[in-house]
């Protein structure tokens, strides 16, 4: 009996971050990621480089004594490359117990898409739209929903073809 | 019931089953050796049996229980009558038959696939061996006395007065009959749960038969009481009667109960003590005389009394924390904002907190470190299975099983090993005519030796077989396409690491343990996942000897910092040589553009950091920089630097998974965090040379 209650709670507790979505800015687009994955958010600092990685891996930080890569989202979806600047940050998430930093022009804010407001992408079967999971509409805008595990697995499969 | 508070238990009772079991292995093997056994490995089998027999019925699993209650009874038989015509091996094979399959099923239990297996043959050969075993030893009258005594057990006394309604508020007393299910087996034990269950809630308990668990001797005829008459309780309780039936009814295997209520009078407590069973010894005992040398063995194994048991999460976690007491020590000292400064005393502090920061280091490292004597003992039941099956008389040397190894490397060691004599007892060692005829001892000897060597532990598996062929080995590689050097440009080393790739076999027929290709494929990837290496030496005609060469945990080196450009990189001192600057003299481009340097008579390769990472330094020109000469396993190369930094002690902390899994970037080893927070990577020299 204790054992149902205790996983309603935490099914209570998930559901407070279901839904919510963490925005930020890339050029002149709006993204959203899941808040459930989000560790925290720092700002930008020396990334040490470390050599025969993708471009997009732009190598390592140290956060308070963990060593967690980084990933340029700009160069992951093929858009030219922008000078990192004070306002640029780095959003550390966590999934499956991979811990990876997304480095991200500016953070906006957390929003409440509730699913209703969620549609699936347009079927373009081009390279970015498998990072996307859904499209959200917030008042007048759209915000672009990305889908972490496609964003972290799969490089596997394209160093598998490349090999 | 509930299922949750189970897994802490569960989790013991794994882990001490397993224990006991390895340790019943061992002894049962080291005694058959001795063809004698010794009282007090009797004893410890019999404690062993007896413990697993408690727990597993504990923890409701049946069948464990009840194999393990059989071969408490023949041993208990052997340990009371000594018998003197007993076949070692058979009963070997038997109890480790035994052993296996109570394996087989805590393996299935943590899986949590358990399937409460059938193990009534083994317990049908039990019986037949314990009643052979009465047969081959007729002057000991043991199962036909028993008979007799049981007798007389039918008369009990007690006193029960009419019964008579008490009210609820008063202690109250009840007598339970509880009748077990026919065929359900192994009563004694379920009255005893009973018992268990019922004890803290009643005052002055008394159940009859009442010698359930502890005299052994007579667990069958006390199945046979409570089968027949069913087993009898008499208590004292404040709970009603409701409720006291309920809870009896939950046993599991219940036939029928009945539940009285008696007079709370103290002649209703009484019940007479049943006889207890005099086993006559009518033939004097024959106990084999034990040799002098089990004796310090039985004591070793009672030192592990001082041994604690620690949860490895907590140790990691001790690790981690030293790990970063180590790189704090070092923001401390080599902080920015004492540069310069003129500072004896906190100099002296200092010192004084390295030394004992370094202390603290190696304690930690050290509890980590396990004795490969656990692991090298297990080899010993499968060199005894393999050479009976296999026919071959082989003799296992063990040496410098004192050689601690980390705790992880452990368990990457025991499969390789496994396979690596597997291989030496079904290739190498020949079969007896064949030695004899070589002029060989007739038994083979397959020596197993660790030793520390720098900064490494070397395995070295040895036998005096018949060696490897490398005309078979080049013939069947070239046949698979497997050769990338040509054929004479191959040395013997190269020859035999073919015999490391995956799906190679020389055999041409595939048997139960070997000739699939798979064991060495095995022992590569193992030794390779901590950072190993394997070397193969053979000679043929007298053998082959393999050795595994593994890298102590690697968690804190020496390192030397190298700055280039902005980065800064880190090369294990333990491979540096030298450090020099060149003279553009000494510098020599080839034809490919190779670019190579001239050291006292010997020619190096150069390897430009900056140009490998990609790093816009200032410092091109061979002159301005700094030369690091290194060193690996014969292979050495001349990295190329803007200039050093600088010694230190760094923690080397691994690339984080998601990067190591995109590509093997060679050449790194890791990294590590410097005094003030920037990341240096660790150079791999090995690696690097083979780029």
């Amino acid at each position: 009996m204790a054992e149902t209650a205790v996983q309603e709670f935490l099914e209570q507790e998930e559901d407070t971050q279901k839904g919510r979505f963490l925005t930020f800015a890339l050029s002149s687009e709006s993204y959203g990621i899941e808040i459930r994955y989000v560790t925290e958010i720092i700002g930008i600092q020396t990334v040490t480089e470390v050599p025969e990685l993708p471009e997009y891996i732009r190598g390592i930080i140290n956060l308070r004594g963990k060593i967690i890569p980084v990933m340029d989202v700009r160069l992951r979806f093929k858009k030219p490359f922008r000078d990192y600047n004070d306002r640029t940050c780095v959003i550390v998430i966590d999934i499956r117990e991979v811990s990876i930093g997304l480095i991200v022009d500016s953070v906006s804010e957390v929003l409440s898409i509730p699913e209703a407001e969620i549609v699936a992408p347009p079927d373009v079967s081009k390279g970015g739209n498998r990072y996307i999971k859904g499209i959200g509409k917030v008042g007048s805008e759209v915000k672009l929903l990305l889908d972490c595990d496609k964003l972290l697995n799969d490089e596997e499969t394209e160093n598998l073809l490349k090999i | 019931m509930s299922k949750l508070s189970h897994e802490p238990m569960l989790e013991m009772f794994i882990f001490e089953s397993v224990q006991l079991l390895e340790q019943l292995e061992q002894i049962i093997i080291a005694s058959e050796k001795t063809k004698a056994y010794v009282s007090a490995d009797i004893n410890e089998i019999f404690r062993i049996m007896h413990t697993i027999k408690g727990s597993s019925a504990m923890m409701m699993y049946d069948n464990i229980s009840t194999l393990a209650h059989s071969m408490e009874d023949l041993f208990y038989f052997i340990r009371e009558k000594t018998p003197s015509a007993v076949d070692f091996s058979e009963l070997t094979d038997l109890i480790l038959k035994g052993a296996d399959f109570i394996k087989t099923e805590l393996a299935e239990i943590e899986e949590g696939c358990y399937s409460n297996s059938d193990c009534g043959l083994i317990i049908d050969e039990t019986r037949e061996f314990l009643a052979d075993l009465k047969k081959k030893n007729p002057s000991l009258k043991y199962s036909s006395e028993l008979v007799e005594e049981t007798i007389p057990f039918e008369k009990q006394k007690y006193y029960i007065s009419s019964g008579s309604i008490c009210d609820n508020s008063s202690p109250k007393v009840f007598k339970a009959v509880v009748h077990f299910e026919d065929d359900c087996k192994m009563e004694n034990v379920r009255a005893y749960n009973i018992i268990h269950k019922i004890k803290d809630m009643v005052n002055d308990l008394q159940y009859f038969p009442s010698d359930i668990i502890e005299d052994e001797a007579t667990d069958e005829i006390t199945d046979e009481i409570i089968r027949k008459d069913g087993f009898i309780i008499i208590f004292r309780t404040d709970y009603s009667m409701d409720i006291v039936q309920e809870i009896l009814m939950q046993t599991v295997f219940l036939k029928n109960l009945t539940l009285e209520e008696l007079e709370d009078t103290d002649e209703n407590i009484q019940i007479e003590e049943q006889q207890k069973i005099t086993l006559e010894n009518t033939a004097p005992s024959v106990m084999k005389a034990a040799s002098a040398e089990h004796d310090p063995e039985t004591q070793s194994r009672s030192l592990n009394q001082s041994v604690i048991s620690v949860n490895i999460l907590k140790l990691d976690k001790l690790m981690d924390l030293v790990g970063e007491m180590v790189i704090a020590e070092a923001m401390v000292i080599q902080n920015p904002d004492l540069q310069g400064m003129k500072l004896s005393n906190f100099q002296k502090a200092a010192r004084q907190l390295h030394k004992i920061t370094g202390e603290l280091q190696d304690t930690v490292m050290s509890i980590r470190m396990v004795p490969l004597a656990a692991t090298f003992h297990k080899m010993h039941r499968i060199v005894r299975d393999m050479s009976k099956k296999l026919g071959k008389e082989i003799h296992l040397e063990l040496m410098g099983e004192e050689t601690e190894v980390d705790k992880n490397i452990i368990e990457h060691i025991s499969d390789p090993l496994m396979h690596l004599i597997r291989n030496s007892i079904d290739h190498g060692i020949e079969p007896p005519e064949a030695r004899k005829a070589r002029g060989k001892a007739q038994a083979g000897t397959i020596s197993l030796e660790a030793r520390n060597s720098g900064s490494d532990v070397l395995i070295i598996v040895k036998d005096d077989g018949k060696g490897l062929n490398k005309e078979k080995i080049l013939s069947r590689a070239k046949d698979n396409n497997l050769l990338t050097i040509p054929e004479d440009e191959m040395n013997n080393n190269e020859i035999f690491k073919l015999i490391l790739l995956p799906g190679f076999s020389t055999s041409d027929s595939i048997s139960e343990y070997s000739g699939r290709g798979v064991g060495m494929d095995v022992v590569t990837k193992n030794i390779e996942q901590v950072g190993g290496s394997v070397f193969i030496d053979s000679t043929e005609g007298n053998g082959t000897t393999i050795t595994l060469k593994i890298p102590l945990t690697l968690a804190i080196i020496d390192g030397m910092n190298v700055r280039v450009g902005s980065f800064c990189y880190t090369i294990p001192t333990i491979s540096i040589w030298e450090s020099f600057r060149a003279k553009e003299s000494n510098i020599i481009t080839d034809p490919d553009g190779n670019e190579m340097i001239m050291v006292r008579g010997q020619c190096y390769r150069i390897f430009r950091l900056h140009k490998h990472f990609d790093v816009k330094s200032g410092i091109t020109e061979f002159t301005k920089g700094i030369f690091i000469m290194a060193e690996v396993e014969g292979k050495a190369l001349c990295i190329f630097a803007d200039e050093l930094i600088g010694q230190q002690q760094v923690v080397v902390k691994a690339l984080p998974g998601y990067i190591k899994n995109m590509k093997k970037t060679r050449g790194l080893a890791g990294c590590t965090i410097l005094g003030d927070g920037s990341i240096s990577l660790i150079l791999d020299i090995s690696g690097l040379a083979s780029l």
